[in-house]
């Protein structure tokens, strides 16, 4: 059986029953729910305290404390909160494990194993464990750092949310919605898990042997084999098969699935991520040149590395080398180090670096020659440093906490800035809404590097699993593309698909078993 | 009998030259190529020719495996790929693929350069040599063909240094290369889980040896470098570039740091620098506290440490020099130690085990006048201190580790024969397995005894567990089904499944026996005393008496007729299947007793 605990296709968390073994398959935490949440600035923002209350139709104003209004979007004043996983479709105490593909989908690990009475265990990579905990960390300073007074929660009273305006009035499960989590709940999570390496093959109570293999879309992501004797489910979730900086993906090992677990595809499947990446490069230059400065609201690890080592190829080309880059973020110099030191997971070329023995990534140099500098935030030494024009790589990227709020409320005014999007998480659109009106330029340039249809059906094709099973949104074309009958999986038998909160029962028999005959009976 | 054979080319009884043959289940695998530090001819490397004498040796082994970058577990390995000629996979982690090849040029430099050897492998060579290579994880599990795969362990000796799982089929084989079992400042303790493998082959440099507290001895090794150095003297410690040096390095930097001490340390060789950068970048592969440390403080940047230059040999006042190679026998630590042993306020400090035959071992036992090349003869005045810091495992440490992978059997090697021979015992008395010491050349076979995969069909399964009470783990349980051997598979299925896969007639075997029962009554009356009885005895069984006058206990079948000459006799005929001879029999023995007196 599947059970589907989260919505989301690239933030999934799933639960599988397999031979009397409960195993949850990630869990990611849909973070867009903060988008309907005011910024939190980090110094007194006389804009956004003195944005109107909301007012209904009827006049009434109760809620013009929990609501304001900001360019005809209207917005929760109030500490932001998360859309968690299903937690009621099925006891999740009886989870036996957890397995973790990449960084981004563990961010709902401490709800599950501090709230729920969790007792199994958790298994991911050693890179996806610390750089997590790097993301965790990030998000737990951001939010905390800006205590709020306000709490609402009157608005989610079912009675009041239907009277109020889209998105706000289809926002799901509201009252699940809930607050971010704590370090100390950080560090009880993540001591629940345990290191695993690229196919090592870890025995579950004798019945069940689960294997992670490379993925290629991070360092140390992994997809997943659950398999017993005879039946073999493939768990693939978040794979790239572009040449970036981790290692390649494994797709051999796929084979001969009786299932496959379809998730993590990219979220724009139309951008290419080469030509992205030219894109903003040359909008970056365009900005700098002019005497403007550049924003990149972006996590701390991940794609960043990409454009940091794009940028250390371009700017000397593009005369920009006087330009100072800026990295900040609690975590900063954290993931930096921490990109140096996982040469086993990486692909080939920065592994035969680190031979040398030079460092994989070339911000070490960067960083040597003063060109990029990082700060754990605004405050200190940075505003000392500080010098304009720049470009700041910062979070968080849905634009609502982080450093990121600052200099959305510094450069937004002028149009000789340029604020680049880069991370697929959030629409732009939305990210943007409670800074309205910008005169900031905006440059969309999402750089997903997980599969993409034609990729899938590549890689279908050449694994041939007997049954493909994925999210519902893979199985249409995109609501906004609806023409577009090339955006979906398309194979033979074709796919079972599953939404938020719906149990699957996988197709998989069995006719055999393993057992073993001592010697004594064969020579008899 | 399946067994696994043992040949050790190199380490069997001596420590130096690894290089172990292994046949498991058809496979051959060797363990290290490595060269011997006390020899400078032919026996420096092991000898191929025992694999075969002619031909190329990618024939004859499915993969080669080497344990750690010490010289003396991969020396051989360019001259054994390239000269010899070996093109199968060599695996390793990936700090030894960095490192082995650095450690490999440096030592074809000492031979060919220095003492100008001809005959020995080349740059090339090494450089082609590592391209046969495939890095491996820890604890990833790599399918070498088939049948054969191998899973690496942290063994904690030095950096990336493992211990391999060989596996094939049921049987296993686990070998340790070097391990240490107590973290230490730089590396963690080697650790495997409880993977009872067939055969343990463990290194056993120290045997007999129980090393006191770490502690102890790091503050002896302190307390004699400071002495020497507040009396104006100098402190030679020679080391290998890479291991040791660094644990040392630490452990000076601190000290110096905490006493604000002035006297300079160096550090020989450009390795140094390389070495700790390689060391940086492996940091996933150090101790618990250096990774979690390392954003804040690199360990490995030292501020009191500087590069050695050959003039600061001969400065006045005193210093430490870390200089390589570590058993002084070749290098820039025995050219120090030349200058500086005629001063008695000097000191030579041997932290590691020094091979046969190398200035380090003979001045380590006793002797202080030393032939040198050209019949020089060099007097040792300085004072020489060994203090063990090599990270092997101590006799404890080697009966801890066998505890924890709980193996059938052990066999020793990288030690010296008398100290095996005592630690062979100990393991027989505490353990109760085999304990194996072959010599060089010797080959060692064990008998194993794997128990045979058998797929079963689970409609079979299901059924035969189905039959009678729930299944207990206390109480065996009979189970019939027709074993197929075809295509190199067993598959247990039933006999239907059997019959129409072979497309063979079934045939039934049937037993009928005659059981006399005096009893002058009718024949149906004899049958009804019959079914009383039995339905009163067996009370679990199906017993019915069919309207044919004939009884079924389960599938078996019993009818009574009359005798044809004696009337008072009663003829049973109990007729039953081959499958149910052990039901039919007793039923048999049982009527064979008798029938009660009728009541009625």
């Amino acid at each position: 059986f599947q059970y589907c605990l989260s919505g989301h296709p690239t933030l999934p968390c799933n639960v599988l029953k397999f031979k009397s073994t409960t195993i949850m398959l990630d869990c990611g935490l849909d973070m867009t729910s903060t988008l309907n949440f005011l910024p939190l600035p980090l110094v007194q923002s006389p804009r956004l305290s003195k944005l109107p209350g909301w007012v209904l139709k009827d006049g009434s104003t109760f809620l013009d404390k929990e609501l304001k209004e900001c360019s005809g979007h209207v917005f929760v004043d109030s500490v932001p909160e998360f859309c968690l996983p299903e937690t009621e479709l099925l006891d999740l105490s009886t989870v036996d494990v957890i397995l973790i593909s990449n960084y981004h989908c563990m961010m709902a690990l401490p709800y599950i194993t501090e709230y729920t009475g969790f007792t199994g265990t958790v298994y991911a990579t050693e890179p996806t464990v610390q750089i997590g905990r790097l993301l965790m960390e990030e998000l737990v300073n951001s939010i905390e750092r800006v205590p709020k007074a306000q709490s609402a929660s009157m608005w989610k009273n079912k009675e009041v949310q239907r009277l109020l305006p889209a998105p706000l009035k289809d926002a799901v499960e509201v009252s699940m919605w809930r607050k971010c989590y704590t370090m100390p709940e950080v560090n009880a999570a993540l001591s629940k898990i345990q290191l695993v390496g690229y196919s090592q093959k870890i025995e579950l109570f004798g019945a069940v042997q689960v294997t992670p293999l490379s993925s290629g879309y991070a360092l140390g992501s992994s997809n997943w084999i659950i398999q017993s004797h005879y039946e073999k489910v493939s768990y693939v979730s978040g794979s790239s098969l572009l040449t970036t900086h981790p290692q390649p993906m494994d797709q051999a090992s796929l084979k001969n699935s009786d299932v496959l677990i379809l998730t993590g595809l990219t979220q724009i499947p139309t951008a290419n991520p080469d030509g992205m990446v030219g894109e903003f490069c040359s909008n970056l230059a365009m900005t700098v040149r002019n005497g403007g400065n550049v924003l990149v609201p972006c996590y701390p690890s991940g794609v960043i590395y990409d454009l940091l080592e794009c940028l250390y190829q371009y700017i000397d080309s593009a005369g920009l080398s006087s330009v100072p880059f800026y990295f900040i973020s609690p975590v900063a110099n954290s993931s930096l180090e921490f990109s140096q030191i996982f040469a086993e997971w990486l692909c080939h070329n920065k592994q035969t670096k680190v031979y040398l023995p030079e460092p994989p990534f070339p911000h070490a140099e960067l960083i040597q020659t003063n060109k990029l500098k990082h700060y754990p935030s605004i405050h200190g030494d940075f505003s000392n440093d500080f010098k304009q024009p720049c470009v700041v790589f910062t979070g968080h990227p849905s634009l609502r906490f982080g450093d990121v709020v600052h200099f959305m409320e510094l450069w937004g005014k002028s149009s000789l800035n340029t604020v680049i999007f880069t991370e697929p998480d959030f629409s732009y659109l939305d990210a943007l809404a409670p800074y309205q009106p910008l005169a900031m330029k905006c440059v969309y340039c999402p750089i997903d590097t997980r599969l993409n249809f034609i990729q899938v059906s590549k890689l279908l094709k050449e694994v041939q699993p007997l049954h493909v099973v994925c999210p519902e949104q893979y199985t249409q074309p995109p609501p906004t593309q609806s023409h577009r009958t090339d955006l979906m999986i398309d194979c033979q038998p074709p796919p079972m698909s599953y939404h938020r909160a719906e149990v699957l029962t996988l197709p998989y028999k069995r006719r055999y078993e393993k057992i073993e005959i001592m010697p004594d009976v064969s020579n008899a | 009998m399946p067994e696994i054979k043992v040949t050790p080319l190199g380490a069997g009884q001596d420590v130096g030259r690894s290089c172990i043959l292994v046949s498991i289940a058809g496979k051959n695998v060797m363990l290290d190529c490595g060269m011997h530090m006390g020899y400078n001819d032919d026996r420096r490397f092991p000898d191929f020719s025992y694999i075969t004498q002619n031909g190329r040796l990618t024939d004859f082994l499915d993969c080669v495996i080497i344990s750690h970058f010490h010289l003396d577990h991969c020396g051989a390995l360019p001259f054994f790929s390239e000269m010899v000629g070996y093109d199968g996979p060599i695996y390793m982690t990936h700090p030894t693929k960095a490192i082995c090849p650095i450690l490999l040029e440096d030592y074809r430099k000492i031979t060919v350069d220095k003492k100008g050897e001809t005959n020995f492998f080349t740059s090339q060579m090494i450089k082609d040599c590592m391209k046969k290579v495939v890095a491996v994880h820890l604890h990833q599990t790599v399918q070498v063909d088939e049948e054969l795969e191998i899973k690496a362990y942290y063994a904690g000796h030095v950096l990336g240094a493992a211990m391999f799982q060989i596996k094939v089929g049921c049987e296993s084989v686990v070998y340790t290369g070097d391990y240490n079992m107590t973290p230490d400042r730089h590396l963690g303790a080697a650790w495997i889980d409880k993977c009872r493998p067939d055969l343990l082959i463990t290194e056993s440099t120290y045997a007999t040896t129980i090393r006191d507290s770490k502690r102890c001895r790091e503050r002896d090794f302190l307390k004699k470098v400071h002495e020497t150095v507040e009396r104006g003297g100098k402190v030679l410690i020679p080391v290998f570039a890479l291991g040791r040096a660094q644990e040392l390095c630490i452990l000076l930097e601190t000290f110096w740091e905490r006493m604000n001490l002035k006297a300079p340390i160096y550090f020989s060789t450009g390795l140094t620098e390389k070495a700790n950068h390689y060391y940086k970048l492996f940091i996933t592969w150090t101790n618990q506290k250096i990774r979690k440390t390392f954003v804040q403080r690199n360990m490995f940047e030292f501020k009191h440490i500087k590069a050695f230059d050959r003039a600061f040999a001969d400065n006045p006042g005193p210093m430490v020099v870390f200089a390589t190679p570590g058993m002084l026998h070749a290098g820039q630590s025995l050219q120090i130690f030349r200058k500086w042993a005629g001063n008695e306020k000097n000191m030579v400090i041997m932290p590691g085990y020094c091979v046969q035959g190398t200035v380090g071992h003979k001045i380590l036992s006793g002797q202080r006048k030393l032939e040198m090349e050209g019949r020089q003869i060099l007097e040792v005045k300085m004072q020489v201190e060994y203090m063990s810091f090599s990270a092997h495992a101590d006799a404890k440490g080697i009966m801890q580790l066998i505890r924890q992978a709980e193996p059938r059997n052990v066999l020793l090697v990288h030690g010296e024969a008398k100290k095996m021979e005592f630690l062979k015992q100990k393991i027989e008395q505490e353990f109760h397995v085999n304990c194996y010491m072959p010599a060089n050349g010797e080959t060692t076979t064990i008998f194993t005894n794997p128990s045979i995969p058998v797929d079963i069909s689970l409609g079979l399964l299901k059924r035969e567990t189905a039959i009678g009470p729930l299944p207990d783990v206390r109480k065996p349980k009979l189970m019939h089904g027709t074993l197929i051997m075809k295509d190199n598979s067993f598959r247990l299925v039933s006999p239907e499944q059997a019959l129409k896969e072979l497309g063979l007639a079934e045939h039934q075997l049937r037993f009928t026996c005659r059981v006399h029962i005096q009893d002058p009554r009718k024949e149906h009356e004899t049958a009804l005393r019959v079914y009383n009885h039995l339905k009163g005895i067996l009370k679990d069984y199906s017993v019915q008496h069919l309207p044919d006058g004939s009884i079924t206990v389960e599938s078996i079948l019993i009818q009574a007729t009359a005798h044809s000459e004696d009337q008072g006799t009663k003829v049973l005929l109990v007729s039953w299947t081959y499958q149910d001879e052990e039901l039919g029999s007793y039923l048999t023995s049982l009527l064979k007793k008798g029938l009660p007196p009728s009541t009625s």
